[in-house]
């Protein structure tokens, strides 16, 4: 009896942490967006060239050189059927590597949050300014692979307007995610896990490379809870297939996850924080 | 006039451990508050909460009359704060740490420049705007960050270990910035291990054990009041000095014996030191000087490590 008196409380207290409503001031947020701006401006020519090479890369090795090799694939030619899913991990691979080494490096290591934390900025201003600037990567990242893969001609659709928004609601998500997990870890070690365990998997397997729909009915089922298997059929709906019905219903999806877990690295946050 | 800052029975505890237990003191305006005490005393905790950075437990602490966790922003809004650590953001230069943090407080670009130049002239690093961080000695940084501090104009600046590991050049140059500071009607609150740093600057101090408060005045009451005001030291004295120097403790206040040394505190210094001539001891090992503040905090807080 005593033991579970115990527990009880602190479980309940953990619960109420990470339900609670963030102390957030969306001008507060900004000014740290401002920051890593500033930032970034120094920096931005070293960082953006990369950005265009890896498309490139992705699109000339795989679409035109595997492709050579292959069928259609559902209709289309190889290079048109990666290019989209290539589109929307761009963006996974922009906010993640924002929210998880480089966060880890400013919070830990900069002292980056403390100095912010000493003003009028709450530690959930800081944490809502970083997901704003990682999707700010995401959709600097996505878009830029867009433009490439465009002139490849691999966009079928005018529904390609609408990738931009898309873009930066899938970097939205994963720097929700990768956030999330920059809150709870002790060591910046801990990212060998993300990475190998989760957005390579997920990079490897959601659809990008080859269509889900002759693998086994569990597989299937298992990728629909995917994130990334669901904003690759968001930008394949806009990109290729022009299919609004597929790509609002992918969208839904990836909105109510991000909005579902948005307060949670906020106060993840929080509690590693503010003591 | 209401106090800056005033805490009544504050306490913190992180899980079982008590840091701050039960601590009641008022800081005034205009004032150099310094809080002194061991590693481990409990002041780096206060100031954390005083600068609306960590929740209070328990008690009541008000800063500007306001309660001071739930009314952080507005607090910090007010307060500058130097941390004991650089954060400086290592990968822009001397002014734009300045004008990013500026915005941190919502102050525009055309207010933050001329404010950030002037405040580069204040701690005399004028010349150094366009210096990246990572080129700056350790006492410039420190001067940044206390540059960085101002940038709000704040009432109530705090500061965690101002001058630890500068060189005296550089430390003396900090004082001079804080007195400065104090005389433009800046409240200041530090914390320091340097009991001469708390005599030159300090208005009032409290000094801090384990999470208590043990003594509160101006350096001078601070002293006057918990030593004898006069020490004279014998450093190894030879052991045919050793029955002679004994006797003496009938005569004085107190006697402290170090394995290097014996320290005599008494009321009248010169008559202790004529009697120590009588005794086989080389006079360069006697020296009389006055009691100062670290005789205070080492008889309260102990000689021996404490982590």
């Amino acid at each position: 009896m005593s033991r579970t008196a115990t527990v009880a409380p602190a479980r309940r207290s953990l619960l109420r942490d990470l339900l609670r409503v963030p102390d957030v001031r969306l001008r507060s947020a900004w000014h740290l967006w401002e920051r890593n701006a500033a930032i970034y401006r120094r920096t931005y020519r070293m960082n953006l060239l990369p950005n265009f090479f890896e498309p490139l890369l992705y699109l000339l090795a795989m679409g035109l050189g595997l492709g050579a090799y292959l069928a259609r694939i559902q209709g289309f030619e190889y290079i048109d059927f990666i290019a989209p899913g290539l589109v929307a991990t761009a963006a996974m691979f922009g906010a993640s590597f924002e929210v998880t080494y480089n966060c880890f490096v400013k919070m830990q290591f900069g002292r980056v949050y403390d100095a912010a934390m000493a003003t009028p900025l709450t530690v959930e201003d800081v944490g809502l300014g970083e997901l704003l600037w990682a999707t700010t990567r995401a959709l600097v990242y996505g878009v830029v692979f867009l433009a490439i893969a465009a002139a490849f001609g691999t966009v079928h659709s005018w529904w390609a307007l609408l990738a931009p928004l898309s873009v930066a609601l899938v970097g939205m998500m994963f720097a929700v995610i990768g956030l999330t997990f920059t809150a709870v870890i002790p060591l910046i070690d801990y990212y060998s896990f993300y990475w190998t365990l989760w957005i390579t998997p997920m990079f490897l397997f959601s659809g990008v490379f080859f269509p889900l729909d002759r693998l086994p009915g569990w597989v299937q089922a298992v990728a629909w809870f995917v994130p990334l298997h669901q904003a690759v059929n968001l930008m394949r709906a806009l990109l290729l297939t022009g299919d609004p019905g597929a790509a609002g219903a992918a969208a839904l999806w990836v909105g109510a996850v991000t909005a579902g877990l948005f307060v949670l690295p906020l106060n993840l946050l929080r509690r590693r924080l503010v003591r | 006039m209401a106090p800056v800052v005033r805490a009544r029975g504050l306490v913190k505890r992180y899980g079982s451990l008590e840091a701050v237990r039960g601590i009641d003191f008022e800081v005034h305006r205009s004032e150099c508050f310094g809080f002194l005490g061991p590693n481990g005393a409990g002041k780096t905790t206060t100031m954390r909460m005083i600068s609306c950075v960590s929740p209070p437990t328990a008690g009541e602490l008000k800063v500007f009359g306001m309660p001071a966790w739930a009314a952080g922003r507005a607090v910090r809004r007010r307060t500058g704060v130097v941390p004991q650590e650089n954060n400086l953001d290592e990968e822009v230069s001397v002014l734009e740490n300045l004008l990013i943090y500026a915005r941190y407080f919502d102050i525009p670009p055309r207010v933050s420049r001329p404010r950030a130049e002037s405040l580069l002239r204040f701690v005399a690093l004028e010349d150094k705007a366009d210096w990246p961080i990572p080129r700056l000695s350790g006492g410039m940084k420190r001067r940044l960050l206390i540059a960085r501090a101002l940038m709000n104009e704040p009432d109530l600046l705090i500061l965690d270990e101002p001058t630890t590991g500068l060189d005296p050049q550089a430390r003396h140059l900090v004082w001079e910035k804080l007195r400065s500071l104090r005389r433009e009607g800046v409240t200041l609150l530090l914390t320091t291990h340097y009991m001469e740093e708390a005599h030159q600057l300090c208005d009032r101090l409290v000094i801090m054990h384990e999470g208590r408060i043990l003594v509160e005045g101006s350096p001078r009451e601070v002293v006057a009041r918990h030593t004898a005001p006069f020490v004279v030291e014998v450093f190894e004295p030879p052991p045919e000095s050793l029955p002679g120097l004994a006797a003496l403790e009938a005569v004085v206040e107190r006697v402290e014996r170090l394995p290097d040394r014996w320290l005599f505190y008494a009321q009248d210094g010169e008559a202790l030191l004529a009697k120590t001539r009588s005794l086989p001891l080389d006079p360069a090992s006697v020296w009389l000087r006055g009691a100062t503040l670290e005789d205070v905090f080492l008889a309260l807080t102990g000689r021996g490590l404490l982590e």
